[in-house]
Order: C-alpha cells, then sequence, then structure tokens
C-alpha cells in the first residue's frame, strides 16, 4: 500500500504543484490519477520514486516512510514506465529490459535471459531483442519500456502517461496488455493519465484531480459514472454531453444500447 | 624530383615527429575538455566563463603562443614542449565547446528516465550521459584533429622538427618541390588520422548510424523493375 498524508510540493518557482494531498493507494490494485496537464497528478507520481521530494508532509510504502530511503535504492524496486518510452537509445532492445537488475549488479547473462522471458511476457519477438529502440514501433518501444518496468519484479509500478504518444490502435492493443498483465502479475499500479476513457478501461481506483493535486472525487469507475460530484467531474467524463449516456432501442426483438453518438455500444442481455 | 631522391630518408622520422606532436595535444585536449564541458552544460554561469575564456584563447596567434610560452612557464626555446602546450591549449578550446554542446545534445527525456529507473548520478554520466554524448563529440574531435595536425607545423619556424620543416626548408632553399611535398604529407596525415577516426565512431557507437524505424515499406513500381512488383 502507498500512503500520502498531507502531501505538498512547491517548486522554486514558486509553483504549488501539490496541496495537502492525502490518498491511499491499495496494493495489488491499479489506481489511475486522472487530470489535466497542470493538475499535479505527474507530480504526485514522481514523488513515489523521489524523483520529486514533497514541501511538507510524508509518503509511505507498506508502513515505512520513503524519505528515509535512499533514492537511488528506492527506484530500483520500483518500475517506472514513462512516455516517449524513455528507452536507451544506444543499448539493445535485450539489454534495455536489463537494465536494472544488472545495476543492482545481477549478472549479464542472467539479466539477458530474465530481459527474453520478459519480451515473451510482454508480447514482444525475441527476434527483436538485438535490435536499437529507433529500430522498433512506437508500440513496440512501449512494450520494450513495460518489460523494463517489470525486469526486478517491483511490487510497485508506475506508469507515466505511457501511451500518450502512440497512435489510437496501438494503444487499444497496449491497454488490453496492462490488464491482461495485471490479472497475471497483480502489481501495485499507479497510473496518470490524462484519458478518462483510459482511466475507466484500466483503473480499479480512479482518482479525478484538479489543479494542486485536489481530489475532485475518487472511487472506481462505476461510483464514478454513477454519481459524478460536481459539474466539472461530469464535465470530465462526458456525462453532461451525454457522451455516457446509453439508450435502448429494440431491434430483431433484442435490445440494443445506443450511445451519445448514436452509435450501437452492445446488446443487453438480462 | 631531384630534391626527393635525395630526401626521401627524411620523410619517415619527420611523419612520425608529426603524429607525435599532434596526437599529445589532441588526446589531451579531449580528455581534458570532458570535465570542462560538462560543467559548462550543467551550470550555467561556468557556460559563460568557460566558453568566454576557450574563445579568447583560441584567438591569440599560435606564433606568439609559441614564443610567449617559454619565458612563462621557464621552459628553454626551441624545445618541442611549448608547442605541445600550446597545441593542447589550442585544442581544448575549440573541444571544450564541442563537448559542453555534445552535453546539451543528450535528450532530457533518456537522462531523466535513466534516473528514474535507478541510475545514481555517477553511473547515469558514465552508462548514459557520456556514451550518448559521443557523436557529437567525435564530431568536435575531428574539427580538433585535423586542425592540430596542420598546426603542428608552424612550430617549424621555432624549430620544432615537423613535416612543417620542409615548408620553410623549402622557402629558404626555393624548392617549390619540397613544399608542395610538406604539403601533401601533411593534408594525407590529417585525411588518415580523420578516417581512423570515423571508423573508431563507428565501432563505438553503432547505435549512432541506426535510423529511425520507417513503416513497412510498400514495394513502388520504379523504371528499373516495372512489371516485377505484384499488384
Amino acid at each position: 500500500m502507498i500512503e500520502f498524508r498531507s502531501v505538498s510540493k512547491r517548486f522554486p518557482d514558486g509553483t504549488l504543484a501539490v496541496d495537502d494531498f492525502s490518498l491511499e493507494l491499495p496494493a495489488h490494485k491499479v489506481t489511475v490519477l486522472v487530470g489535466s496537464s497542470g493538475s499535479g497528478k505527474t507530480t504526485v507520481l514522481r514523488m513515489i520514486n523521489r524523483m520529486v521530494d514533497p514541501t511538507s508532509g510524508a509518503i509511505f510504502i507498506d508502513d515505512e516512510d520513503i524519505a528515509t530511503v535512499e533514492p537511488v535504492q528506492l527506484r530500483r524496486r520500483i518500475g517506472y514506465v514513462m512516455q516517449n518510452s524513455g528507452l536507451l537509445p544506444h543499448r539493445r532492445v535485450v539489454d534495455n529490459i536489463a537494465t536494472v537488475p544488472r545495476l543492482t549488479g545481477v549478472s549479464k547473462a542472467k539479466a539477458q535471459q530474465r530481459a527474453l522471458e520478459l519480451m515473451d511476457v510482454v508480447g514482444l519477438d525475441r527476434s527483436l531483442a538485438r535490435r536499437y529502440p529507433n529500430q522498433l514501433s512506437g508500440g513496440q518501444q512501449q512494450r520494450v519500456g513495460v518489460a523494463r518496468g517489470l525486469a526486478v519484479d517491483p511490487n510497485i509500478l508506475l506508469m507515466d502517461e505511457p501511451f500518450g504518444a502512440v497512435d489510437p490502435i496501438v494503444r487499444s492493443d497496449l491497454q488490453q496488455e496492462v490488464l491482461r498483465l495485471q490479472r497475471d502479475l497483480a502489481k501495485t499500479i499507479v497510473f496518470v493519465t490524462h484519458d478518462i476513457d483510459e482511466a475507466f478501461l484500466l483503473g480499479d481506483h480512479v482518482v479525478l484531480l484538479e489543479s494542486g493535486g485536489r481530489i475532485v472525487q475518487k472511487g472506481t469507475p462505476e461510483e464514478i459514472l454513477a454519481a459524478p460530484a460536481n459539474d466539472f467531474v461530469a464535465t470530465f467524463i462526458g456525462a453532461d454531453r451525454g457522451k455516457r449516456a446509453l439508450t435502448q432501442k429494440k431491434v430483431s426483438g433484442r435490445t440494443v444500447l445506443i450511445d451519445g453518438d448514436g452509435n450501437p455500444a452492445g446488446v443487453l442481455t438480462t | 624530383m631531384n630534391w626527393l631522391v635525395n630526401n626521401y630518408e627524411s620523410i619517415l622520422p619527420l611523419l612520425l615527429n608529426h603524429l607525435r606532436l599532434s596526437v599529445i595535444p589532441i588526446a589531451v585536449g579531449f580528455v581534458v575538455s570532458i570535465p570542462l564541458g560538462w560543467l559548462a552544460w550543467r551550470f550555467k554561469l561556468t557556460r559563460g566563463v568557460l566558453l568566454t575564456l576557450a574563445g579568447l584563447l583560441y584567438t591569440i596567434p599560435s606564433l606568439a603562443l609559441f614564443t610567449i610560452l617559454p619565458p612563462l612557464l621557464g621552459l628553454p626555446y626551441l624545445s618541442e614542449t611549448p608547442v605541445i602546450i600550446a597545441l593542447t591549449i589550442y585544442a581544448l578550446a575549440i573541444m571544450a565547446r564541442s563537448a559542453a554542446d555534445a552535453f546539451g545534445s543528450v535528450d532530457a527525456g533518456v537522462r531523466q528516465s535513466a534516473t528514474a529507473v535507478g541510475y545514481s548520478a555517477w553511473q547515469s554520466f558514465w552508462q548514459v550521459e557520456l556514451p550518448l554524448a559521443g557523436p557529437v563529440l567525435l564530431a568536435g574531435l575531428r574539427v580538433v584533429a585535423v586542425s592540430t595536425i596542420a598546426l603542428v607545423t608552424v612550430g617549424a619556424l621555432v624549430g620544432v622538427k615537423s613535416l612543417g620543416y620542409y615548408f620553410t626548408d623549402g622557402y629558404q632553399r626555393h624548392i617549390l618541390f619540397e613544399v608542395l611535398t610538406g604539403l601533401v604529407l601533411t593534408m594525407a596525415l590529417a585525411l588518415v588520422i580523420d578516417a581512423l577516426l570515423v571508423l573508431l565512431g563507428r565501432l563505438a557507437l553503432p547505435w549512432a548510424r541506426m535510423r529511425p524505424a520507417r513503416l513497412p515499406r510498400v514495394p513502388v513500381a520504379m523504371p528499373h523493375n516495372i512489371g516485377k512488383v505484384a499488384a
């Protein structure tokens, strides 16, 4: 479990990015932080592996105050996946995945063997192992990024808008991949996005943030859809535009559900 | 031609000495420029000071530096040490700027991701920043190498033996062919060293030549394969 207790962050330029933020993120679940740019969601994420240190307040991982953990050691036991993959362009795919185990002293042969296994896990063909990152497509690079994040088998995986820069079809593939991985691995995942659909798809828990990291609403996707806390949430999730409203239509004796755009969304079974 | 027949034995020793006089400043300049360039890149204040100083040093005429350095450092005139020191200063003056640019060329996202996955600052420098600065460092090094090899010849004016000897000797004895020989050999040496550096770069930085992934290539009918492209 990750716990934020009254955490604030003021950057040297005076910006108050996060103001008195408190939240518990349950273990083995996907918590999605969603908000527009400037909502402080990425700052919140980066405080978990001490890329950013809070100005006040404290963060605990399994009741351990992370301020007492050496940042480099802390980061090596937390997986991190970022936008544009963040892969090292001068290392081959297999070495990129093996990066963190190598840093922690695992032998090269062992780390590479594990890297190849991880390529299977994230659905990458092993024939890509000897390539350099820029010889891969954007979607493949993100898969390598995920594999690298999993390489030390961390309990926690931080994902900072990992699929923001890939095209919609690839993004959808990657999202399904994350869901599949999560069914198998049950990591504590903290996922940051500005895409509410992505948040609802992936999140066991969704936390909607407004500027300064102010929590507007948190809950399961169902809870948020059923009862948006205010107009801001309604607008953000598209409820106010009727985007989330499904209407029934009888077709050939069955009930088809029609979404806000007039497109069929599915069939009502009971 | 007669000159060449009578003097070919002098070529190899002068060439080797020229090489030695060039390699030391190039190597020292390169190595010292890396920490300086990193500092210049990392801290705005040092950047201004360092790069201005480097620029100023480079404006000092080489012959002046060759003659000023001996009394300044208590070295004998007509020795090669002041020449090597002066050439090192020039090498450093060019290379420091290149090195600062080289570290600046490293993608900020990659740097940040290295930190995020657990590289310490020291590991990140050696394993991420330095290799990724490689291509720009190499470009700077090539300029330094060629310019140093050319500058070594000026040392002949203060009696330091190199291929530049053919310029001063040829000029005094009015043997144009001797001057041309010196010129061609100097240029050849520069080109060979440059080619070696390029080769070294290819070996050390294999990733730098990899082009970004392209979309799957669709065969297009071109004059040479008309009729062979499947519809």
